[in-house]
């Protein structure tokens, strides 16, 4: 932990420049943030939050990629409310005001024996971070990404490098299996030490719920609303074996078999109408309504 | 002790307040501060006593007579200079510390009328020079020394401020992505603009402190690479910014805030201006705010303000152990705000959208005191009544940040969480000192900023001697 830090920035820059932009699908980016400190410690699981500018809010993101040579991290974002179209509007050269991380605790990435990665939709790319971290520390790591349709999926061929085997599932079988009942003869077939899931909250706990029978510990990696995401607000607070927790700063990763999923959905629609508000403002250029 | 001169007011010279129908429904600030007359008027009520109580009562020791009698005599720019000596942040002091029960506490004039209006004195000239243009003091000859502040709070920046006036090298790291911790996250516009903390915290880095926003200490860097990477010594200033829950059942509903996340939303993030601010916050019609200290007073006052039809204040014990400042008490009554007293809640009530609709509490009453003093409030059996709620904040207390102490090994902590240190914030790891509320617990904005200060003096030493 003691080493020399190359990236120590001691005045505040204001510049955290995107160096790469790509669209993987339209309404899903990657970016390759110029955040030299933050891609020094981190670790999958954890995540940043970034600010776009002065009047902008604070989101999560989860890091998708750390690249300690170029001094960049990785994010990708789904397109689904204002800050995240805006985020999407941006190009390569542009900057975003604020990014602050790694935040939250490091995934457990050790040598469990075969593991179980299911990804749904854009947290398939977080989730090749921790594949990649869990076949290199030794483990038979099984991938399960899935989408709503075909043209939703992202980081197949990512994928298919860093694990043992590979599967895909659409919600409406347009590729792979249709929905994730598959999941079952596979758990029932061979053994699985541990099981990962990221996503939609339906997949954490559709995965979980199958696994539950078997004692497979499952882990799900929870990002409710956030406003500062250090463990000072409580907004997103969740329930966990009957005990309130923090997903910033005592997650991101829970037991997936103990997540109260019910609270958990209804808390991160607590503020759809605004969400909403926010977006037609947006789109309407910012006049007033 | 000198008898108070006959001809000498009694009564303080009132400051003027906007109108608390109007001010309920704005952010502006509601205390508007002396005018030149005013000040000199209420200055002229300071009898100059030979042997000063006030200043005793002051943690950051103001000369408080002697900008007194400055302001008298209209040299107000000499009086900024003179309270600047001990205080680099007077404007914000002027208006949050709770003079009441420091140095206007100890005033002499309080035993015949009111005591001098220290704070708005303080506040008025602190208005008067930032309106003019700060009057930076000559840099000192740098020692060479590099300090890093953890946190750009009371603490860190009082702290941070008199470490580079003595010629250190001083570099602030700031989690989140504005500089000033509860000044900005926590107290309201309406009682402390923001941007007159900005405006003292770029005084602050115009005496050569650097300010580095969106690092997390712990997380970012650890104390450990900061002392390898350059840093003599490290000054632990992260604050009790932690929320404190009732524990209760449907805590967890919607509709249930945190008076912390309630207050960033409003003022660090400000989306009293929401949409055209991203951040939005939900407010009901019948808002409940759990709590009697100031945080809840500024809550209730920032939901009204926000468009809530009632606000009720839920507090266990009584008026008189409310630990809110009186001031702001009243203040929030004025501008509509009701105290229920006696009373606990035992667990919130969900809609089928499991959004909060009512609470349920306990009467409580009044037993023997306990270890703080306060009769504490035992609950009546059986008296569980309802209370139709749409919006709770709960303001029950913070306490500190845990992350720097779960990321510093070999750093003592107390079973509470607070850093342990000496009486001058030396902590258990050499070069490394702590001070404010992660020493204490929650506290005032001027204890923290008293042992910044304190705990600058005992850096200096370690630093000439390292």
């Amino acid at each position: 932990m003691d080493r020399t830090l190359s990236g120590l920035r001691e005045e505040t820059t204001n510049l955290y420049e995107i160096v790469t932009k790509r669209e993987l699908i339209p309404h899903i980016n990657l970016f390759e943030f110029s955040a030299e400190e933050v891609a020094e410690k981190a670790k999958p699981g954890q995540f940043i939050i970034l600010r776009i500018d002065e009047k902008g809010e604070r989101i999560p993101l989860t890091i998708a990629g750390a690249d300690i040579a170029e001094g960049t991290i990785t994010v990708v974002c789904h397109e689904v409310g204002k800050t995240t179209k805006k985020l999407g509007g941006l190009s390569e050269a542009d900057c975003v005001l604020d990014l602050v991380g790694p935040l939250g605790k490091p995934a457990k990435i050790e040598k469990f024996g075969t593991v179980l990665c299911v990804g749904g939709g854009v947290m398939a790319a977080p989730l090749h971070f921790q594949v990649k971290a869990l076949h290199e520390a030794g483990n038979k790591v099984i991938v399960i990404i899935g989408a709503r349709t075909e043209s939703q999926l992202i980081f197949e061929n990512e994928m298919r490098q860093v694990c043992d085997e590979l599967y895909v599932a659409t919600d409406d079988g347009t590729k792979g299996y249709k929905g994730l009942d598959f999941l079952k003869d596979m758990l029932r077939e061979q053994k699985i030490d541990r099981a990962i899931a990221m996503g939609p909250i339906v997949t954490m706990k559709t995965v979980a719920e199958f696994t539950r029978s078997y004692g497979i510990p499952t882990i799900v990696n929870l990002i409710p609303i956030m406003v500062d995401g250090m463990g000072m607000c409580g907004a997103c607070r969740v329930t966990i074996s009957g005990k309130t927790m923090f997903a910033c700063v005592d997650g991101l990763d829970f037991d997936g078999h103990q997540v109260d999923f019910e609270e958990l959905m209804a808390r991160l629609k607590m503020y759809a109408p605004q969400e909403k508000l926010s977006f037609v403002f947006y789109e309407k250029g910012g006049r007033s309504l | 002790m000198s008898k108070p001169k006959p001809k000498v007011r009694k009564e303080a010279v009132p400051m003027t307040k906007q109108d608390p129908k109007e001010r309920a429904r704005n952010f502006n600030e509601v205390a508007l501060g002396y005018t030149e007359e005013q000040a000199v008027a209420e200055a002229e009520r300071c009898l100059q006593c030979p042997e000063p109580q006030c200043v005793k009562g002051c943690p950051v020791e103001i000369d408080i007579p002697a900008f007194i009698k400055l302001i008298k005599e209209r040299k107000f720019a000499e009086a900024i200079k003179k309270v600047k000596e001990k205080n680099s942040l007077p404007a914000i002091c002027g208006r949050v510390c709770p003079q009441e029960t420091q140095c206007q506490a100890q005033c002499v004039m309080g035993k015949v009328g009111d005591p001098i209006s220290i704070g708005r004195l303080e506040r008025f000239v602190a208005d008067w020079e930032r309106k003019r243009g700060f009057e930076i003091p000559e840099k000192p000859a740098p020692t060479d020394k590099k300090v890093a502040i953890i946190g750009a709070g009371p603490a860190g920046l009082a702290g941070a401020a008199e470490l580079a006036k003595l010629g250190h090298e001083v570099v602030v790291f700031e989690a989140l992505h504005l500089p000033g911790g509860v000044l900005m996250y926590g107290i309201p516009e309406f009682r402390l603009p923001k941007s007159i903390v900005q405006a003292e915290v770029d005084y602050v880095k115009k005496l050569g402190v650097k300010v580095r926003l969106n690092c997390l200490v712990g997380r970012t860097y650890t104390i450990p690479e900061l002392l390898k990477n350059g840093f003599d010594a490290v000054f632990i200033g992260t604050g009790a910014g932690l929320p404190e829950f009732l524990r209760v059942p449907g805590e967890n509903l919607g509709g249930v805030y945190s008076a912390n996340e309630f207050l960033i939303r409003v003022n660090l993030m400000k989306s009293y201006m929401f949409p055209e601010y991203d951040t939005p916050i939900r407010i009901g019609k019948k808002v409940a705010v759990i709590g009697g200290g100031n945080v809840a007073m500024d809550s209730a006052r920032s939901a009204l303000r926000l468009g809530a039809e009632e606000v009720c204040i839920v507090y266990r014990r009584s008026r008189e152990e409310m630990p809110a400042r009186l001031e702001e008490i009243e203040n929030a009554e004025e501008e509509g705000v009701v105290c229920r007293f006696l009373a606990s809640p035992t667990r919130f009530i969900g809609d089928e959208r499991r959004w909060a609709k009512a609470m349920e509490c306990l009467r409580m009453e009044l037993g023997m005191p306990d270890e703080s003093g306060r009769r504490r409030p035992v609950p009546v059996k059986g008296s569980e009544f309802q209370m139709e709620t749409d919006t709770v904040i709960v303001a029950i207390g913070r306490t500190p940040n845990p992350i720097v102490q779960q990321t510093t090994e070999g750093l003592q902590v107390t079973k509470w969480g607070t850093v342990v240190t000496d009486e001058n914030g030396k902590t258990s790891i050499e070069g490394v000192y702590a001070g404010g509320d992660i020493v204490t617990g929650e506290a005032t904005v001027i204890s923290a900023m008293g042992a910044g200060k304190k705990a600058a003096k005992a850096m200096h030493g370690y630093l000439m001697k390292k």
